[in-house]
Order: C-alpha cells, then sequence, then structure tokens
C-alpha cells in the first residue's frame, strides 16, 4: 500500500511538471494580455504612448461630463454594432443550423459516392475566411459579379444590386457568405450525433410503418438535441466576435459594424487604446457569459474514470 | 408504388447535387475567373475561352506574395510544431494522471480556446512590442499561440483519455517513469492524432487574419490572408480581380487537397473538439 501511495504521489509530481511549460506560456499568452485589455480599459491610454497612461476609472465605459454622457455605452454606434452582430449571430446560426440539419441527413443515409459529397462538403471550411470573402464578393460585385447576371437573366431583378455596399444588402450578403462558410462544421457535428444514436428505435418505427418525417420529429431530433444545443452554442460564440469576413467583404460601413470591428476601429484606426480596450472587455463578458452557459448545457465530461 | 420509389431517389439525389454545387461552385468560379483576362474577366462565363496564366504570372511578379507564402509556412509550422511539442505532455497528464485542480485546468484551457481574439488585442500588442517582436513573424508565433495552444491540449487529452489502460499499467510494473510512458509507450500510438491535430492547429495559424494585420506592417512581414487583403489595382475603384482570384486559389487549392485527403481525420479531430467535450 505504501508503496502505491508513494507512485502516486511521484505521478502527480511528474503530472505538474509536465503542465508547468504549457500552463506558463498559456499565463504569457492568454491571462497577461487579457489582465493588460481589462486594465487599459480603466486609463486614457493611446497607441502613440501606451505606457504613461493615466487611470481614469469607469469615463471609457460611461460617465456623465459638461451635461453629457460619455462612453462607450453613450455610443449609439455601440449599440448599433451590438444589435448588428446580434441580429448576424442569430440569423446566420439559425439558418446553418437547418441547412446544417439538411445536409446532415442526406450524409447519415448511405448511398453510392456519399464519401465524394462528404468531401465537398468540407469544402468551404477549408477555404481561409478572407479567400472566402474575396471570392463572394467578387460573384456579388454590382457591375461585373455573376449573382446579378443570374439574377437579371432570370427577370427577378431589373437592374444590379450593389450588394456588399448598400445599407439595406450589406448584412444579408454577410450572412449569405457566412452561412456558406460554416455550414459544413455544423452538418458535421450533427453528423457525428446522428452516427451515435441507436439504430432500435428506427427500426421500430419503420417495422411500425411510422412515416419518415414524423419519425424525424418524434424520434431523430429529440434525440440529438443535445449535441445540436452544444453545436449552436459554440457557433453562436464564434459568431460573436466575427471580425475578418465582415472587415473585407463590407469594410467600414455602419450597417454590418460589429462588436469587434467597433473595437478594432478605436484601437488601431483613432488610436484609442483605452476607450478601444474597453468595448473590448465587453465583448469579453459577454462571450464569457456564453462559455458559461456551454459549459452548463454541454456538461462537458470532466471528471473521468481514468 | 414504384413510380413514387423511384421520384423519391430522383428528388433525393437532386438535393444532393444542389449540395454540391452550393459547396463547391465558388471555388470552380475564382478557378475560371483566375483563368480569364482583359474583357473576358467582365463576361460571366462559366468556362474560360482559353486557358491564361497571366494572372497568376502577374500575382508572383508584381507583389510579394511569393514571400507572404514563405512568412505563413514560417508561421503556421513553427506554431504548430510548439504546441505539439508542449501539448503531448500536458496532456498526458490531463488525461492520464488524476490530481486536485484538474477539472478546473480543462474548463480554463476550454476557456481559453474560445477567447474573441479582439479581447486581448490591445493586451497582445503591448505583449509583442514588449518583447521587440512588433512587425516579425516571432510576434505572430507567439500571439498565435493563444488559440493553437489550447485547442492541441483540449483535443490531445480526449484522443489520450482513450488509449488502454493496460499498457501504461505494464509499464509502470516494468517501473517506467511517466516521462518514459509518454515519449517511448503513447508516442507511437499518437502519431494520428498528432497528425489530426497538428493539421487543424495548421489550418487555424495559416487563416488566422486579426493579429496579422495588425501586428505587421510592412510587406515583407504579411501572411498570405493579409497580402490577399490588401491586394489593390491601379486606382481604389479597380481591384484587379483576375489575380485576387488567382491568389485566392493558389493557397486554397492546397489546403483543399489536404483536407481531401485527410478527410476522416479532420472529421474526427473537429468533432471530438466540440461535441465529444
Amino acid at each position: 500500500m505504501a508503496g502505491t501511495s508513494r507512485l502516486r504521489r511521484k505521478r502527480v509530481r511528474a503530472a505538474w511538471v509536465f503542465l508547468t511549460p504549457m500552463l506558463g506560456l498559456l499565463a504569457l499568452v492568454a491571462l497577461w494580455p487579457l489582465a493588460r485589455t481589462i486594465g487599459y480599459s480603466f486609463t486614457d491610454a493611446n497607441l502613440l504612448h501606451m505606457e504613461d497612461a493615466e487611470v481614469i476609472g469607469f469615463a471609457n465605459y460611461l460617465v456623465f461630463e459638461r451635461g453629457h454622457w460619455h462612453g462607450v455605452l453613450a455610443d449609439p454606434l455601440w449599440w448599433l454594432s451590438v444589435k448588428n452582430t446580434l441580429e448576424f449571430a442569430v440569423i446566420s446560426v439559425g439558418i446553418e443550423t437547418v441547412l446544417g440539419l439538411i445536409v446532415a441527413l442526406v450524409l447519415h443515409t448511405s448511398f453510392r459516392l456519399r464519401g465524394v459529397v462528404r468531401a465537398a462538403v468540407l469544402v468551404p471550411w477549408a477555404i481561409p475566411t478572407v479567400v472566402s470573402a474575396k471570392m463572394w464578393s467578387w460573384m456579388l460585385n454590382d457591375q461585373f459579379g455573376l449573382v446579378n447576371h443570374v439574377l437579371i437573366r432570370a427577370g427577378m431583378i431589373e437592374h444590379p444590386l450593389a450588394w456588399t455596399a448598400d445599407a439595406t444588402l450589406a448584412m444579408k450578403a454577410v450572412i449569405a457568405v457566412d452561412v456558406w462558410k460554416t455550414t459544413p462544421f455544423m452538418a458535421l457535428l450533427i453528423l457525428a450525433a446522428l452516427q451515435m444514436l441507436p439504430t432500435e428505435c428506427y427500426e421500430a418505427a419503420r417495422i411500425d410503418g411510422i412515416h419518415p418525417v414524423r419519425v424525424f420529429f418524434r424520434v431523430t431530433l429529440p434525440l440529438v438535441r443535445p449535441a445540436l444545443m452544444v453545436a449552436v452554442i459554440f457557433r453562436f460564440m464564434d459568431a460573436l466576435r466575427i471580425f475578418d469576413l465582415i472587415y473585407v467583404l463590407t469594410a467600414n460601413t455602419e450597417q454590418t459594424m460589429t462588436m469587434s470591428v467597433y473595437a478594432r476601429q478605436h484601437l488601431v484606426e483613432f488610436q484609442e487604446v483605452g476607450y478601444g480596450s474597453a468595448a473590448a472587455t465587453l465583448l469579453f463578458m459577454v462571450v464569457a457569459t456564453c462559455i458559461g452557459l456551454y459549459l452548463v448545457v454541454g456538461r462537458v465530461r470532466l471528471q473521468e474514470g481514468t | 408504388m414504384k413510380r413514387r420509389a423511384t421520384a423519391r431517389t430522383v428528388a433525393f439525389y437532386a438535393l444532393v447535387a444542389l449540395i454540391v454545387l452550393y459547396a463547391v461552385f465558388p471555388l470552380y468560379y475564382a478557378i475560371v475567373t483566375s483563368f480569364k483576362s482583359g474583357t473576358a474577366l467582365f463576361l460571366p462565363d462559366l468556362v474560360p475561352p482559353k486557358i491564361d496564366f497571366g494572372n497568376y504570372g502577374a500575382l508572383f511578379a508584381g507583389q510579394p506574395f511569393a514571400g507572404a507564402i514563405v512568412n505563413s509556412l514560417i508561421v503556421a509550422t513553427s506554431v504548430v510544431v510548439v504546441s505539439l511539442f508542449v501539448g503531448v505532455t500536458a496532456s498526458f497528464a490531463l488525461a492520464r494522471i488524476s490530481f486536485r485542480g484538474r477539472p478546473l485546468l480543462l474548463v480554463t484551457i476550454l476557456g481559453v480556446s474560445m477567447f474573441p481574439q479582439i479581447a486581448v488585442l490591445s493586451g497582445m500588442f503591448q505583449l509583442v512590442r514588449a518583447m521587440g517582436l512588433y512587425n516579425t513573424m516571432g510576434g505572430l508565433i507567439v500571439s498565435y499561440m493563444i488559440f493553437t495552444l489550447p485547442f492541441t491540449v483540449w483535443v490531445l487529452t480526449t484522443f489520450m483519455r482513450d488509449l488502454p489502460k493496460e499498457l501504461e499499467e505494464a509499464a509502470i510494473m516494468d517501473g517506467a517513469s511517466s516521462w518514459t510512458i509518454v515519449t517511448r509507450v503513447f508516442m507511437p500510438l499518437l502519431w494520428p492524432a498528432l497528425v489530426t491535430t497538428g493539421l487543424l492547429a495548421f489550418i487555424g495559424a495559416w487563416n488566422e487574419f486579426l493579429f496579422a494585420l495588425t501586428f505587421t506592417l510592412t510587406n515583407t512581414q504579411r501572411t498570405v490572408p493579409v497580402a490577399i487583403a490588401l491586394i489593390s489595382g491601379a486606382s481604389a475603384y479597380e481591384l484587379p480581380w483576375g489575380i485576387i482570384m488567382a491568389a485566392s486559389v493558389v493557397v486554397t487549392l492546397p489546403l483543399v487537397v489536404l483536407v481531401l485527403v485527410f478527410q476522416r481525420k479532420i472529421i474526427s479531430g473537429l468533432t471530438v473538439g466540440a461535441v465529444k467535450g
């Protein structure tokens, strides 16, 4: 008995030795920058002189001065970017979930060439976001774009539309490209869940002659719902921090400005590190809340009987 | 009855065809566009009138694009090597040894892997500058660790949990130290997992945009995504679409080939990282 407990102690010591390089690196590249960003959000730091910043409390967030409210929380543009981010996240994740389910169900049935189709579905996922933004902005080009050409030919529109520049269309274009790019990921997660389902329920339903649509809503959907919820929250968090697609596709138009775009604009273009950090910290708090939700809903296996 | 079954099969294959078309067409059209030049570029033909490599020539002659590819390769490879190196021992500890504080560590690592990059941008900028790495590839390698390292550790941990217990017990009986177990017993079994994880981390680093855009300044230090985003024409209103599409094809085709070759591994890595948790 004394031997095993000594062995156990040795192993626990080895564990911490093994973990040290990783923890050290993570503290340097994650914890420290996060703490510094939150720290900057309480200062008047400027990009040109970040070192001699003065602490100004919550003034970057919200302050009442000379008869007016100032700070991120008093900026209508911030609230517009919050609205845009939520609108983007809810609509695109919603569409992706439905399309992802359809694609997953198709890939779950066995048919010839299934491997080829699954490979084809992975293609949008493999394309870098910046590249897919460029590919689509070419297809959505107002003068020479294929999309306008096809729609005019089909008689659905009379004049070419400026998909990425028009205020009412820009967000739709962003959502369309994001759906194209991330549906494969959703489909694969749902497919993995479908493949883990017991086949007995289906057998029973088939023998009883129940209509496939009914089987889907009564059997399949309830069974994959936990996995589906995890995938939805996972994608939702990803959508909340969207930056590169919007930066490349529609640049700095207010109609598609998201929280990340807003924060970066203040940080880099206006060089207001303190103010931009405050916006970044607010975004962090929103995402952190979602991470908490994810951990609860996902009921991540943490205690394993190893 | 027979006719209805046939109709259903036709509808099913039509849906399959639609899915494939939707997924692949934008890449196909980018390839077609990259072969067009002059006025052909502005006609929506779905097949190029003739295969013209002019855009590819212009891409490598007029822009420092070859340099950007080399930069991206250096950055992504270094990030993957460091992450795997640090990640293997850490995930062994997390997967095979039970100790106090392990659940908390796992939650923290999962949380960090979901950090929005913008939330650390100003702190990271300060760190990169303090280390003297602003506008260098070193700065990108350091900053990319924030998303590749937790991802690598998480996925490797889930893979390592599934290795048979007996192997390890036999090694312990023989008096092997934990280090020997990792390097001699587990490493040979872990190669498939390392390939999968490394590939996914490589793709993540290859595609990263925000840090690369913010922490590099000069053309010689740019990575591929930033280089493509910044390709500009003679005037701000005339983007050289043929060249942009050629650049897109050059950086995408190797990735697509990789993904098709390692399809099964990638799918298992992706789903293990997110659903199984």
